[in-house]
């Protein structure tokens, strides 16, 4: 018979200890918050499900969500082609190759809240180049105020920062067909649509589920930059569920619905990023197997 | 199908080439004779690839030209060739079918639905994957992807050359067998121009009618694979072309004798040469050990089953000799003797042709 040493479990106690005060107490913290009431001086009452029943009722939070959909869908709508559109074009080898990368990456060293101050900058009308620009040009360009001013601009504040991710991930993946299949192609005489639609894309199906699921789950999170850029405004225009969450939480003070708020949106994400990632290895399966 | 000739045609990969070891290409002038089929064979890094993507059109070749009958498509591009190759590693579409995937060159070329159904099932059939014709390609194995490359070469009846780059690499000895004698009755067949490019001896040998040896860029000959066996033309077939390769002595000749390690013995023929050095090549299969000849001494036997291979020590120079199994070697102190006939003289590794065969030429 096999002895069995328990004294393995020892080894992986850090990990465990790490885990438990990264993750586990500080969300259990939040259950916490969740299910109590409190008026201060740290006297809690029992609340039950009273706070997720009151936010599942909540329109703020329903309209929140709302936003939050349309920005990750547009967003993905125009990052994940132009990504693989600027991958496409970008030199495959040589001292551009290099520079190129390099300049690709720069959005992405950029902290958050810095990439939030450039743009809020950058599109003001009285000093801002884009802003100021737009303006003389005699077009009504205001993100404080306009609606749509203000959503196009988050927009491309996003696309300008993240693009460049799916962009790398994209000609990493191109960067990995061999050459004998562009040959083949030519011999085959496909034009060039047909080698990017059955040569190109197929390559690069994994890069891309990564990249969508990054700039999914980042994007369905946002919070700094349009909190640097618009503070949620005008009105509610950009309030995000992030946004709105900190609103409550901080702002207004009311722990309860924020907990309970914050742990559905938990879910949300989760269930989302999985349901995409289980839909496209399943897609995979399809395309591999018979 | 087509006749193709090389006409004066080298390559350097380098803008400026200035001396011949700027060249992955030496000048060569060839014909490839239509409907056969050819074996580029060579060591890895000879410039065979080179040469046969030159052929296909991937690569434009910085010194001369590419004639197709007659016809030169050194401008053309690989697609306006009309010429089918298949490559190292097996190249599929991967979101299509087996069916699709041999149907796509006709497709882009805009043949009718009737037809392409037609040639495809043909194909299918030629290339015996009729029963997974409907299959994702992406699932199968790596010999049967290879047949699919073969497959969509094949689906153009009218291609000038199919051009093979080293097809069996990643296919598993047993299948290799399988797939190349599918492919010497395809060309039995069909009759198409196929140019086979390789490393192993075996596979050009038992392929082609006619096999074109490369070293350091430049074809050193052209021949049947007997030819190559008995009358290699340069000391690099001699050595590169069977196993063990041919041994090669040190040499001085007067007329008919030759001198090897002081030992005189008559060659049979006369040889002229111009003073180069000088140096004979006999395969092992052409030595026979017996009581008088060169004096040499064993070293060594390998047995190898059909036959042994018998290594032996001449003056310090090594010599290896076929020996029947039946025949016993002695140990120690023997003679080695050459057969009639399977003696050749090289002058500065390239060889002479004895005075026999310069009357009758």
């Amino acid at each position: 018979m096999k002895t069995r040493n328990e004294k393995a479990w020892f080894l992986i106690l850090p990990v465990l200890i790490l885990v438990a005060f990264s993750a586990v107490v500080p969300l259990m913290t939040v259950v916490n918050y969740s299910v109590q009431d409190t008026f201060g001086n740290n006297v809690f009452f029992w609340a039950g499900l009273e706070w997720f029943d009151e936010m599942l009722r909540s329109e703020r939070m329903w309209n929140a969500l709302g936003r939050q959909l349309v920005f990750s869908g547009i967003i993905l709508a125009i990052e994940v082609p132009l990504g693989i559109f600027v991958a496409l074009h970008m030199p495959k080898k040589g001292v551009w190759a290099s520079i190129c990368l390099v300049l690709m990456a720069l959005p992405l060293l950029i902290p958050w809240n810095v990439v939030g101050t450039i743009w809020q900058i950058f599109g003001r009308v009285d000093i801002g180049l884009l802003g100021h620009t737009l303006d003389s040009l005699g077009i009504d360009y205001n993100y404080t105020q306009g609606f749509y001013a203000a959503w196009i601009t988050v927009i491309a504040m996003d696309v300008w920062h993240w693009t460049s991710l799916v962009a790398l991930l994209a000609y990493a993946g191109l960067r990995s067909i061999p050459d004998a299949y562009y040959q083949a192609a030519k011999i085959d005489q496909a034009t060039r649509l047909a080698v990017f639609r059955y040569i190109e894309l197929p390559k690069m199906r994994g890069v891309l589920t990564i990249a969508i699921l990054l700039r999914f789950m980042d994007s369905f999170k946002i919070y700094t930059e349009p909190f640097v850029l618009t503070g949620g405004g005008p009105g509610n225009a950009t309030t995000f569920l992030s946004i709105d969450l900190v609103k409550m939480a901080l702002g207004q003070f009311d722990l309860g619905p924020a907990a309970a708020f914050s742990l559905m949106y938990f879910l949300v994400i989760m269930v989302i990023s999985y349901v995409f990632y289980i839909a496209m290895t399943n897609l995979d399966k399809e395309e591999g197997g018979a | 199908m087509a006749e193709i000739t090389l006409e004066k045609l080298a390559h350097s990969y380098l803008s400026d080439p200035k001396s011949p070891d700027d060249f992955a290409l030496q000048e060569m002038n060839h014909v490839w004779r239509d409907g056969e089929a050819y074996a580029l064979l060579g060591p890895s890094g000879c410039g065979k690839s080179t040469l046969l993507n030159i052929i296909s059109g991937l690569l434009v070749p910085s010194h001369g030209r590419v004639l197709f009958d007659g016809e030169d498509v050194t401008p053309k591009a690989t697609a306006d060739r009309n010429i089918a190759q298949v490559f190292q590693f097996p190249v599929v579409y991967d979101t299509m079918t087996v069916r699709e995937n041999l149907a796509f060159p006709l497709k882009n070329r805009g043949l009718p639905a009737s037809e392409i159904a037609d040639r495809v099932g043909r194909v299918g059939r030629m290339i015996g994957m009729e029963a997974t014709l409907d299959r994702r390609a992406s699932g199968l194995t790596a010999d049967a992807k290879q047949k699919i490359s073969l497959g969509r070469g094949m689906v153009r009846d009218d291609v000038n050359a199919l051009l093979f780059d080293e097809p069996l690499t990643v296919i598993d000895p047993r299948m290799k067998w399988e797939l190349r004698t599918q492919l010497k009755t395809l060309h039995r067949d069909f009759g198409h121009t196929m140019i086979y490019v390789t490393h192993d001896q075996t596979e050009a040998l038992t392929f082609a009618d006619r096999v074109v040896v490369m070293n350091d860029g430049v074809v050193v000959q052209i021949g049947t694979p007997e030819e190559l066996f008995e009358r290699p033309e340069h000391t690099f077939v001699g050595y590169f072309i069977g196993s063990p390769g041919m041994n090669l002595f040190d040499a001085t000749i007067e007329g008919r004798k030759a001198v090897i390690a002081g030992t005189r013995f008559d060659l049979g023929q006369g040889y002229r040469t111009a003073g180069g050095r000088i140096r004979i090549g006999v395969r092992p299969e052409y030595i026979r050990l017996g009581d008088h000849g060169l004096p040499a001494r064993v070293t060594r036997v390998e047995d190898v089953g059909r036959h042994r291979i018998v290594r032996l020590d001449l003056d310090g120079q090594e010599v290896s000799a076929l020996v029947p199994e039946e025949r016993s070697v002695p140990d120690g102190g023997t003679h080695i003797q050459f057969v009639e006939g399977g003696v050749n003289v090289y002058e500065d590794e390239w060889r002479v042709a004895p005075d026999t065969e310069r009357q009758a030429a």
